[in-house]
């Protein structure tokens, strides 16, 4: 057992470290369960209405793929199905958790002075992984605790949590291998992302469709518990197994890598520059490429599926009157239209969370250092600025069309138009343009004018997702909602019914985008 | 123009922490000047402000005739830095970051590049990520001394350097001088800037305490001496230039001014001297003596 030796300290090390962040997420993620809980029950009051709204909502793939499989009409059911997501966040946070304690710390040279202490080989990753273990853990009691409490069933309660838990255990243990792997703590944070990214994409289109791919996603399978839905147990068994495998495979690796490198070995690269390689721009696309051809196939691939399935789904429901409810909340003219509505307008808060995670890398430059080699020479401070704002303003731009042509060709192949529907499905999809662009903006401005909160551009963005996505389902007044760029961008495919805020979004942006330059231009460079 | 680097009673604040207090420095063309000061005493902050990276609270600067802050990007085509904790790109290898950067200040000599690689011994097809600390020092000291530059600021270039390589860099600062180049050379290691450096300027709590020719400020040079000896001289600590000696059984420690080094050195070897270990005075110590 000496290859533990001192993990209990540096597991009250790293509680220590986490001591903000971890509760954090514990809390936000735990109670919102309990959140929906409310506002379902409210929206909601009688099992009629439940009923309605299932009925409503289960016809709707769109539904299925952007959140989850709805198993039953109970409130517990509802809640439960609303909670969908967080079978993807909740392993989200696990992921950052475990790489930030392990590779993270590895590449900031900490683990090294640890390292030469008294602790054992595994005892690094062993704390990494029971702290976010415990993470996973504390989030799923607090939400079962909650829901019992609140009044559901406690078997269901039950449930919902045990799900949560091997969902979160799998992406532990499939961090702690990506850590293991890769050469960096950037690329385990990419391996383990792109993981759950796939996982969430082939639970996405499984429940779309006929729900086989779903079998291939752990979690799809924390979904098939189907908690206060008659409980099946038997999913978790297959989580379970697959967290263990990880597990396993991440200790041996452990054993076998040297400290600061991973078992992928570092390509040899190119002695000299290449002629291209020469100013901020060619710096800014070496670096970021790899990112945004990661995404694009990504978007591709989402595309490709949505726009082959989407023929039909009008079929499907039929002439159905609850679905008018629905179909007036996306917008669009058609069955097909309003689900493709839906689903630009999710892809389009995933775009601007790229275009959030691009500007902030002008952020990390700056504080790492890398802005003072570069400023120090023969670039301007404005020149530099630009050059790192290519990729969050025309990456979205790329993104959009990307979808727009994926999905409009896949759709336009059953109608019969591929021409026609590819034009205005990527209208559609630049729609969301604006938007994004406010909240790069924003970015923009709060890294120009207050460079130590620069990352509070992600507080920002959850904000408008939360008044999109929770304002108006607890039923916030409009001008609340108004507050969110995303409420205001357009609801049919084309994109001429707004033209008035489209400007302003845009005019919005250009201003406050040339703010943040302006500030930054001016303001001392941190380093 | 003859000086290449002015700078009268520069202050700056963050906040309400004051970083510089009232500095003076003048860096003259064609010249390797040494900027002495320990930690914290203002020289990076200094550095920052003369590649208008912050702004001066008030004083006066000119860097090569002109206002670093206006005239910023025009001048750096004239000039290459080195930073003291240098930081690179990670998925860029060491050779692509040594032309990116020339490049971006305006050109590279291959030849140079070349001699350097192979002077330093830097592998250039590695990625940054895997380079230690004095590797990534040499990518930004080879970058600096290949550019087509007429002033370099190095700040403390030497800190993950081994011997062989100070020694390496010390040729490549000399030789730069010769080809003309002015070299502003922040330190805390005396010995280095000793070797280099014609003048100096010395800082503490962000101002100047001292500024001048070395030759002009060997008066504040002196020798740490650990000796054991066979008997104690009793005469050792009226010598005029000897202080703080102690003395443990048969070993003597004193601080011996360089004018009354030989004089001690007779006084010890009178005594049966048996070891002797001289050290050059740290920075710290020429402080403490300066402000004894």
């Amino acid at each position: 057992m000496s290859a533990l030796v001192g993990t209990g300290a540096l597991l009250r090390l790293y509680l220590r470290r986490d001591r903000v962040v971890a509760p954090l997420w514990i809390v936000l993620l735990g109670a919102l369960p309990l959140l929906y809980a409310v506002s379902i029950e409210g929206l909601y009051p009688t099992a009629a209405d439940r009923q309605t709204f299932y009925v409503g909502t289960v016809a709707v793939p769109a539904q299925a793929a952007l959140v989850g499989p709805i198993f039953g009409s109970s409130l517990g059911a509802l809640v439960s199905w609303r909670s969908g997501l967080m079978l993807t966040l909740v392993p989200l946070a696990a992921i950052l958790t475990v790489v930030r304690h392990t590779r993270g710390d590895e590449d900031a040279g900490r683990t090294e002075l640890i390292g030469s202490t008294v602790v054992g080989r595994y005892a690094g990753l062993t704390a990494a992984m029971l702290l976010a273990g415990g993470g996973v853990a504390a989030t799923a009691l607090l939400s079962s605790i909650s829901l019992s409490a609140f009044g559901l069933p406690l078997v269901g309660s039950v449930a919902f949590g045990a799900a949560i838990v091997v969902v979160g255990g799998v992406f532990v243990g499939c961090a702690a291998l990506a850590a293991q792997v890769a050469p960096d703590a950037r690329a385990a944070r990419g391996y383990a992302l792109g993981v759950l990214a796939a996982a969430f994409a082939l639970r996405a289109i499984g429940d779309a469709g006929s729900g086989t791919l779903s079998w291939l996603s752990p979690i799809g399978w924390s979904a098939q518990v189907r908690p206060f839905a008659d409980e099946r147990w038997w999913p978790m068994l297959l989580s379970l197994a697959t967290a263990a495998a990880f597990c396993a495979a991440a200790f041996v690796g452990a054993k076998r890598r040297d400290l600061g490198s991973g078992l992928r070995a570092e390509r040899r690269g190119s002695v000299s520059a290449a002629p291209s390689l020469s100013g901020p721009v060619a710096l800014a696309w070496r670096l970021s490429r790899g990112t945004l051809a990661l995404w694009t196939v990504g978007i591709a691939l989402f595309g490709i599926t949505i726009g082959s399935s989407v023929d039909g789904i009008g079929g499907q429901i039929g002439a159905s009157t609850t679905f008018n409810d629905a179909l007036e909340k996306f917008g669009g003219s058609t069955v097909e239209q309003s689900f493709i509505v839906a689903v630009l307008s999710g892809v389009g808060i995933l775009v601007a969370a790229y275009s959030v995670s691009a500007l902030l890398r002008a952020h990390s430059e700056e504080e790492a250092g890398l802005a003072e080699i570069v400023l120090a020479t023969d670039v301007s401070r404005l020149r530099w600025l630009v050059a790192h704002l290519l990729f969050p303003v025309l990456g979205p731009v790329w993104l959009l069309v990307v979808l727009g042509l994926t999905i409009g060709a896949g759709y336009g192949a059953s109608t019969g138009d591929i021409a026609g529907e590819i034009g205005s499905v990527v209208g559609g999809a630049l729609g969301q343009l604006p938007a994004v662009w406010v909240v790069t903006a924003l970015g923009v401005a709060l890294f120009g004018a207050f460079p130590g909160f620069a990352s509070a551009v992600w507080a920002v963005l959850a904000g408008f997702v939360a008044l999109g996505q929770v304002g108006a389902v607890i039923g916030l007044p409009q001008p609340w909602l108004d507050l969110s760029p995303f409420t205001h961008v357009p609801r049919s495919l084309g994109g001429i019914d707004s033209l008035e805020s489209i400007g302003w979004l845009l005019v919005i942006a250009a201003v406050v985008c040339s703010a943040g330059s302006a500030a930054f231009v001016r303001r001392d460079i941190r380093g | 123009m003859t000086d290449a680097i002015t700078v009268e009673g520069l202050r700056k604040t963050f906040g309400t922490v004051t970083a510089l207090d009232g500095l003076d420095l003048t860096v003259e063309t064609g010249e390797v000047h040494g900027f002495l000061g320990p930690n914290g005493a203002g020289k990076s902050t200094t550095i920052r402000i003369l590649l208008g990276l912050i702004r001066a609270t008030s004083g006066a600067v000119r860097l090569l005739g002109s206002d670093p802050w206006t005239d910023t990007a025009a001048l750096h085509r004239r000039l290459a830095y080195v930073p003291g904790d240098v930081t690179l790109w990670p998925s860029l290898t060491g050779g692509e970051v040594i032309d990116l950067l020339a490049r971006m200040r305006g050109g590279i000599d291959t030849a140079r590049r070349a001699e350097l690689i192979e002077r330093f011994s830097l592998d250039p097809g590695k990625r940054t990520r895997t380079y230690s600390k004095g590797n990534r020092q040499k990518v930004a000291l080879i970058s600096a001394l290949a550019s087509n530059v007429e002033l370099l600021i190095l700040d403390e270039p030497t800190s993950g350097l081994d011997p062989l390589m100070e020694q390496h860099f010390a040729d490549c600062v000399k030789d730069a001088a010769r080809r003309g180049v002015t070299v502003l050379l922040s330190s805390h290691i005396l010995s280095e800037v000793d070797a280099l450096c014609s003048s100096v300027t010395i800082v503490k709590d962000g101002r100047t305490v001292d500024a001048g020719t070395l030759a002009s400020m060997r008066h504040l040079t002196h020798t740490t001496i650990t000796a054991e000896v066979d008997r104690v001289p009793e005469n050792l600590d009226t010598l005029a230039g000897v202080s703080a000696v102690t003395v443990d059984g048969a070993a003597i420690t004193c601080t011996v001014d360089n004018d009354a080094l030989a004089a001690t050195m007779r006084i010890l070897s009178d005594a049966g001297l048996q070891s002797l270990v001289s050290s050059a005075p740290t920075l710290e110590e020429l402080f403490l003596r300066y402000y004894a």
